[in-house]
């Protein structure tokens, strides 16, 4: 610091820079630009991870517990359930049918039902259909209040009464005035604040039905009668004594004397209504099974992926005859490390010669151990089929030689045996390559060294070239290891019964049943696996210990 | 701050280039999915090359109907469906309608209607299982086998399968409950009427696995429709089951030692539905495309490629023969009097509801 | 070049090793030395001298011919039963052991108790005053320190005989000195027998007890390292040991060791003919640029001297280093000592030069 135009402040105060801000905020500024400018070089690549990679198993997490399909579908009636003894053994009260009615006839409307009848059914068999059906029914099960309120005076046919009743004074004026032909927008419904008062259910449940002829049927709402749905609300309100007396607005003749006759209608209990569509509607398990899935969150799918089911008393074990998850794991992570041993029984020799061969002959030979890559999966895995079945080649080999005989051919394919065999086949590159390419840097002079230093040739390779090649082997066995865990395709089409993956019931609840919450259970249960099995190699063998080559 | 420009715009780019994609429906294309191979190319020949010859529109085939419900579904989640028709089988669509990922279409509004002025809704009948789907094709599972590998007997009941002292050898059957289960219980003295009655206890899924378990380690189980016609090709199984179709191709086509078992073949459907979620445009695309593909003709044309059943009642007597091969296809279809002495119809209702839970205790006992 | 003696502790004979069947890389060697030699293969690279080190180590096999170690032929004997120690180009310490576990290991598989062998480190360690470092890893170790452990690993199993590859070559000048310097030492304190490969000619010169050069294939000179320099038996000795200035000619005659060369420029100088018998026969004169004289009071009369323009003076310190033009050529160096009545020549000087008539040696062309 002998620098004119630079104090010597090291003794009284921070080192300051040339234009008198401290040295440390002009160095950290500095620093964050470059920092910024390093992130924009990167951010293409981080945006492209967090899509493609971060998000999906985050949506993955967020499914298998996700559940708010049954609350969004049913809110009133998983509501009124909240109070409901579901350890007793008598059902639901009345109102929560009457709720349940409501709910589904506006998943009906909505066209939900089936979707919400679906996800409970992997729950409770029969569920599917007993929703669809109801979702049939449904819209049956008021009418009796509309007849009695249309019988009463012809008034209650008509939409425009209740948009008239219903509505607000102002917006009655703008939706009649609305030409529905013409591009500009329907004229949002607005309750009439005084019927809201009065008939609270009613309004209720008539702004929900404007609001879906409204915005999702986008029909003219002047023009459309109202649902069943409604003339039960209307009875309801009516026959809980609201004072439709002091109600001065339009039809409020008819309101009276409905409220009067209302009274003397013949009522509908919505129970019996649902036995009568479907006996389930009786049983305790259907309402059971509603209240456990009735939270938004559930740990229901990471139960059912553990051979567990989430019952009334809390967490149950299936039975045997349904138990499936588990044991797939086990065989998965067994196979799996089957497949990892052969990998590297068969691939370290190879990676060996390729490694001590001269290049031109170890970069031919490179090609060998690539060429299963630049042929399809399918093709390669069904070519196994014709190999390994037993009138294949390998059996019809093994017969001619004599060494089996024709009526007792080796079953190789359709069991483990046949998805050990293909997919270490499949993946014995993902061995080679890293082993390959350490080993490419092990100096022979190791070798030599430590057979002039008296070895024989095994204790020169085990003591001295294998401890050195272990990071490939690491690197390989991760890889190998890992893509074998998530395999499907392979093993459903050589594994028979018993060599199939816990991959290939994923796939199936993805693809076939739907059952998504299911399928990110055990995904993430998978990975949770892979995971712990990486903290624990880092323990044991230490990460640092893996090498890709180089 | 020029790179930072230069980035901006070159996200800018990418973006737009990815919507263009996105929405890379041109005017006059369509996307129609279906299952590929031998069943494609019937469908190329008997409607969308007369279709396009029709309109001028290009249809672009996908054969991703094996996975169509849940690339549906993914599409509708990512609110991006580029499929316009899209073929299943009825189960499927069934599934799809429940989802809300089909459009319910009125038969009779928006189908041809029969030459004879039939309304479609007549002439399909109880073929329309869902409001989403309209059938094309009723195709059979049934059983082929190895005529040289049946001695002097061959079999003449399904209950053949399970008999293996009298056909001793391998069985290729379906890695699913749907089907075998009930077969199962058919041989296992169960009553046709009764058999679903039956399954929907679980002492009745435990007989049906029961009688499985009598020929489980005599089974080859597929999960491709083209496993069997390979199998059986080969001699690697004495008698398997899959798809009359597929069956008819190894027996005609390829002339291999194989001959039809159709005692207790099961039918079902095969058809179309159309996706939500399609602009107006693309929706009035697809249904025109419906309309031209499913009236009498268009069906009928269909089994001169492949041996399997209009759906429509009315299709039945237009028939003809293959294409290539010059054969009457009639006595090949599953529908065939001849053929369909005794049958069953794929229970949809039963195994919408059973299939989550049997296919589960299924799954479990395979594993065991 | 010797035949193997009976004596001979080491001996090549007759050894030839071609690795592709058409080119010998090595071709007819013969050599042999006594227990305790410290003996050098120098030589360019690609001139054989590792092959014979490997072919010794029996890492590479000969192709023909025998190597006999203490007598007995050893062609046969797989490596690591012949005993012998090996310090490498790279040092070839084992990574993933620790210096005492590099050092344990040659006596590990020799069967060794476990208290013996660690005396035995021990004692190697202190022999490389790396007494310390028992429990690092090689990784941690400057390149110094891992040469150290690498001499001492090869000798901890006290081999008769120490192979070295050119095992100063990665380090810096002061450095190799310094170890030069403790290796010919441990050698002879020892009394091992050593086989040293080196390019470099000082560490040659100054390590060996002899030194073999090789090019082409052959031992070209085996000999002490005075007398290498001094008496170089051919043209490619000479101009590959040292520094050298060569003139070319043809020989006009030869008497009492005595001939007569016409430089190709017109010019005669005397010269010792070394390998050149015939009158006519073309030669090349080597005189070591230290061995030449311009102060004419120091030439004796009869010599004969050469007309000569100084191109180029350079102080170096201890010499002075003049670049001449000597006949028609102008790369002729010459060296001269610092001393206070040296004269410093200048650029455009005319002088005469002379030498010695056995400084000059006429040798093959």
């Amino acid at each position: 610091m002998t620098s004119s135009t630079a104090p010597d402040t090291a003794n009284d105060g921070p080192m300051l820079a040339a234009d008198g801000r401290t040295l440390k905020s002009s160095l950290n500024r500095a620093l964050r630009r470059s920092k910024l400018r390093a992130l924009m070089l990167i951010a293409p690549l981080l945006i492209f991870v967090l899509l493609t990679f971060i998000a999906p198993i985050a949506d993955m997490l967020f499914r298998s517990v996700e559940n708010q399909i049954v609350s969004d579908t049913l809110p009133r009636t998983t509501q009124a359930l909240a109070d409901w003894d579901a350890g007793g053994d008598a059902l639901p009260e009345d109102s929560t049918y009457r709720e349940l009615y409501r709910d589904i006839f506006l998943a009906k409307e909505r066209k939900l039902h089936t979707r919400l009848g679906s996800r409970l059914n992997y729950e409770l068999t029969g569920v599917s259909s007993l929703f669809r059906k109801s979702g049939r029914k449904v819209e049956d099960m008021g009418e009796v209040y509309q007849d009695q309120f249309e019988d009463l005076d012809g008034f209650w046919k008509q939409g425009e009464n209740w948009n008239a009743l219903m509505g607000d004074a102002d917006w009655l004026a703008a939706q009649n005035a609305w030409d529905d032909k013409s591009d500009t927008a329907q004229p949002q419904f607005v309750a009439s604040g005084a019927v809201s008062t009065l008939l609270p259910l009613t309004a209720e449940m008539f702004t929900l039905y404007a609001d879906f002829v409204q915005n999702e049927d986008e029909d003219n709402l002047a023009k459309e009668d109202p649902w069943a749905l409604i003339y039960s609300a209307l009875h309801q309100d009516l026959t809980s004594g609201a004072g439709v007396a002091s109600y001065a607005g339009p039809g409020a003749a008819e309101l009276q004397a409905a409220a009067a006759a209302a009274g003397d209608f013949e009522t509908v209990v919505f129970r019996e209504a649902f036995e009568d569509v479907d006996e389930d509607w009786g049983s305790l398990d259907v309402w059971q099974t509603l209240k456990v899935y009735s939270p938004n969150f559930t740990s229901g799918y990471f139960l059912n992926s553990i051979d567990m089911q989430k019952t009334i008393d809390g967490p149950e074990m299936r039975d045997d005859n349904e138990q499936i998850y588990l044991k797939l794991f086990m065989r998965t992570l067994f196979m799996s490390l089957v497949i990892t041993g052969s990998c590297i029984l068969l691939g370290y020799p190879v990676g060996y010669m390729l490694a001590n061969l001269p290049a031109k002959t170890a970069n031919l030979l490179m090609i060998l151990v690539l060429l299963p890559f630049w042929t399809s999966l399918l093709v390669r895995t069904s070519a196994w089929k014709v190999m390994l079945q037993q009138q294949g080649v390998v059996n019809d080999t093994l017969v001619w030689l004599g060494v089996v005989a024709d009526d007792s051919r080796l079953a190789l394919i359709n069991n483990q045996t046949g998805t050990i065999i293909a997919m270490t086949h499949i993946l014995l590159p993902f061995m080679i390559l890293p082993l390959y390419s350490v080993m490419k840097t092990i100096p022979p002079s190791y070798t030599r060294a430590a057979k002039s230093l008296g070895a024989t040739n095994w204790t020169a390779f085990w003591r001295v070239y294998f401890p050195q090649s272990v990071p490939g082997i690491g690197a390989g066995s991760i890889l190998v290891f890992i893509l074998s865990i998530g395999y499907y395709i392979t093993p459903e089409i050589v594994g028979g019964t018993t060599g199939t993956f816990i991959s290939n019931r994923i796939a199936y609840h993805i693809s076939s049943s739907l059952n998504w919450g299911l399928a990110a259970a055990l995904g993430a249960i998978l990975l949770a696996v892979v995971l712990g099995l990486y903290w624990a190699y880092d323990r044991i063998v230490g990460i640092d210990n893996v090498k890709l080559g180089g | 701050m020029k790179l930072a420009k230069t980035l901006m715009a070159s996200t800018a780019l990418t973006v737009a280039a990815g919507m263009v994609a996105a929405d890379g429906h041109m005017a006059n294309e369509m996307t129609i999915v279906s299952w590929g191979g031998a069943y494609s190319n019937s469908q190329q020949q008997a409607y969308h090359n007369p279709y396009m010859e029709k309109t001028g529109v290009t249809i672009i085939n996908d054969e991703s109907s094996a996975e169509a419900v849940a690339k549906l579904r993914a599409m509708n989640e990512a609110g991006n469906v580029t499929w316009d028709v899209v073929d299943v089988v009825a189960a499927d669509a069934i599934r799809l309608c429940d989802e809300g990922l089909a459009m319910e279409i009125d038969a009779d509004e928006q189908l041809a209607a029969a030459p004879d002025g039939t309304p479609a809704s007549e002439d399909f009948g109880d073929l329309l299982v869902s409001d989403c789907f309209i059938p094309q094709i009723v195709y059979s599972t049934t059983f082929g086998y190895r005529t040289d590998m049946v001695g002097d007997t061959p079999p003449t009941s399904v209950c053949a399968v399970f008999d293996t002292e009298a056909y001793p050898g391998k069985r290729a059957l379906e890695k699913r409950p749907i089907n075998n289960m009930e077969w199962a219980l058919l041989c296992d003295g169960v009553a046709k009427d009764d058999v679903y009655d039956v399954l929907e206890t679980e002492e009745g899924q435990q007989q049906a696995l029961d009688k499985l378990a009598t020929i489980k380690d005599d089974v080859i189980w597929w999960s491709a429709g083209a496993d069997t016609p390979q199998l059986l090709a080969d001699g690697e199984v004495v008698m398997g089951s899959t798809y009359n179709g597929r069956l008819f191709s190894v027996i005609e086509e390829q002339k291999q030692p194989v001959a039809m078992l159709w005692d207790a073949q099961v039918f079902d459907l095969d058809g179309w539905i159309i996706p939500t979620g399609l602009s107006d445009e693309r929706k009035a695309r697809a249904l025109d495309y419906i309309m031209f593909a499913t009236d009498t003709q268009r069906l009928a044309d269909q089994a001169k490629y492949i041996s399997y059943g209009p759906a429509r009642a009315s299709s039945a007597p237009l028939v003809g023969q293959h294409a290539d091969l010059g054969i009457d296809m009639a006595p090949h279809m599953p529908t065939d009097p001849e053929n369909a002495k005794n049958t069953f119809l794929y229970n949809y209702e039963f195994w919408a509801d059973y299939r989550d839970d049997i296919d589960a205790k299924f799954q479990a006992w395979l594993a065991q | 070049m010797d035949n193997a003696s009976d004596e001979a502790f080491v001996a090549f004979e007759r050894v030839q090793k071609s690795y592709d069947g058409e080119n010998l890389v090595v071709k007819d060697l013969n050599l042999s030395l006594p227990k305790g030699e410290f003996l050098t293969m120098l030589g360019p690279s690609g001139s054989g001298k590792t092959t014979c080190l490997m072919m010794l180590a029996g890492f590479e096999t000969a192709t023909h011919g025998d190597i006999l170690l203490d007598g007995k032929s050893i062609n046969n004997i797989p490596p690591h039963k012949r005993g012998i120690g090996m310090v490498f180009q790279n040092y070839a310490l084992f990574p993933h052991m620790t210096v005492a576990e590099n050092l344990s290991f040659p006596l590990e598989v020799r069967g060794m108790g476990k208290s013996e062998r660690e005396e035995k480190v021990k004692r190697a360690l202190d022999m490389v005053q790396m007494g310390d470092f028992g429990g690092r890893r090689p990784a941690q170790l400057s390149g110094g320190q891992q040469q150290r452990i690498a001499l001492s690993r090869a000798l901890v199993f006290e081999p008769e005989l120490v192979l070295m590859d050119e095992p100063l070559g990665a380090l810096d000048k002061q450095l190799r000195e310094t170890l030069q310097f403790e290796i010919t030492n441990l050698a002879h304190e020892l009394g091992i027998t050593t086989v040293y490969v080196t390019h470099d000619q000082t560490e040659a010169l100054t390590m060996s007890d002899r030194v073999a050069v090789f090019d082409d294939g052959r031992i070209q000179q085996l000999a002490p390292p005075d007398k290498l320099y001094e008496e170089p038996e051919n043209s490619f000795v000479a101009q590959f040991i040292g520094e050298n200035n060569t003139l070319e000619g043809v020989i006009k005659e030869i008497n009492n060791d005595v001939a007569l060369v016409e430089l190709d420029g017109g010019a005669v100088i005397d010269a010792k003919p070394i390998n050149v018998t015939t009158v006519g026969e073309r030669t090349r004169v080597s005189i070591r640029p230290e061995r030449v004289e311009y102060n004419k009071d120091r030439l004796s009369a009869d010599a004969h001297t050469l007309k000569a323009e100084v191109l180029e003076f350079i102080y170096m310190g201890d010499i002075f280093r003049t670049r001449l033009r000597v006949a028609g050529k102008d790369d002729f160096v010459i060296k001269t000592r610092n001393a206070p009545d040296q004269t410093r020549l200048k650029p455009g000087e005319q002088i005469e030069i002379g030498w010695l008539p056995q400084d000059c040696r006429a040798l093959d062309a």
